[in-house]
């Protein structure tokens, strides 16, 4: 899914110019020695929530709680764990809740269904209205009552 | 008759998926803890009252005991402090405190002001080993079984009711391990 990540990155980017960036690293000012770890560390404290205000990220969080919780992902990536490694961690101690991006689980089978199933409802109404128009239209002979009023 | 149909289908298939929604929904924002019925964590953390002395959760098996996590900078944790001593002078089950990214020095005063209901308090300076009891605020308090499996998670103040609906009965009543 490359294409959804360059698009994520440049919305994200937007958002900067237009929020100005100084804020985002005012909370956490990390800054590991390999480019690519940092961009794991990115990823991964934006993917990971703040169990104590629920509704952030790490990344995003002042408390001390998240900063703890950023450290542990320092440490393990330097440690040498894959992204893996640190979800199932995290998830083991704070449950799935703290993933901002759900596992694909059988357990998670109609979070992910549920898009693709309301489509399709929508879909199979849209269909219903408009072959019931078209039924409509075909016999629908009598004249437009004002027309008949106004002669 | 059947244009109606397909709506009114959708509107009870609506209902009960926020029906469910709104059944489990967590109270106050309570999480569910993935720890209930695994081990309880390992530790090995300095006492508070005695910084010789270590807290070790390998000397606590083979009994039930509560894990009761704290702060002094915790508004709720003074609140439930009066629960505490009373389940200590209850004298059924033990409780063990962990003492989360505090002062040493204002902990050993919040105990001899308010007294101690600990049987030992453990030092996590850090938040190291409240990360690994996966909490997200203080207070919250565990019970765990003689085989050391976490058998019950209360987020919040400690209330008499807690203690006497939900802690006593599995302490005194049932076998141990049920998960």
């Amino acid at each position: 899914m490359r294409w959804r990540d360059a698009v994520a990155g440049l919305l994200l980017a937007a958002c900067l110019l237009l929020t100005g960036a100084g804020a985002v690293w005012a909370v956490d000012p990390t800054e590991l020695p390999d480019p690519r770890l940092q961009a794991r560390y990115v990823a991964l404290t934006h993917e990971l929530r703040c169990m104590q205000c629920q509704n952030e990220a790490l990344a995003d969080s002042p408390v001390e709680l998240a900063a703890d919780l950023r450290r542990e992902v320092r440490d393990q990536l330097l440690a040498g764990k894959s992204d893996d490694d640190i979800r199932a961690w995290m998830s083991a101690r704070y449950g799935d809740f703290i993933l901002f991006r759900p596992r694909y689980s059988l357990r998670n089978a109609w979070l992910w269904g549920a898009p693709a199933a309301l489509l399709l409802i929508g879909a199979l109404v849209c269909w219903r209205v408009v072959r019931n128009r078209g039924a409509l239209l075909a016999t629908d002979n009598e004249p437009l009552e004002e027309d008949g009023q106004s002669g | 008759m059947n244009r109606f149909l397909l709506p009114l289908g959708l509107f009870v298939l609506l209902a009960v998926v926020l029906a469910i929604g709104i059944r489990h929904a967590p109270e106050k924002g309570v999480i569910a803890s993935p720890l209930l019925g695994r081990p309880a964590p390992q530790f090995a953390l300095p006492s508070l009252t005695d910084p010789a002395q270590q807290v070790r959760s390998a000397d606590l098996k083979g009994h039930w005991y509560l894990f009761n996590v704290w702060g002094t900078w915790c508004g709720e944790c003074r609140q439930e402090h009066e629960t505490l001593l009373q389940v200590h002078s209850a004298g059924v089950v033990p409780i063990i405190g962990l003492d989360w990214r505090d002062d040493d020095t204002q902990a050993r005063s919040w105990l001899a002001q308010l007294g101690n209901p600990y049987q030992s308090v453990a030092v996590d300076r850090s938040g190291r080993i409240a990360i690994d009891w996966g909490v997200y605020g203080a207070p919250e308090t565990f019970l765990v079984n003689p085989q050391g499996i976490v058998v019950y998670k209360h987020v919040g103040a400690l209330t008499p009711d807690t203690w006497t609906r939900e802690i006593l009965p599995r302490v005194s009543g049932l076998p141990a391990g049920t998960s």
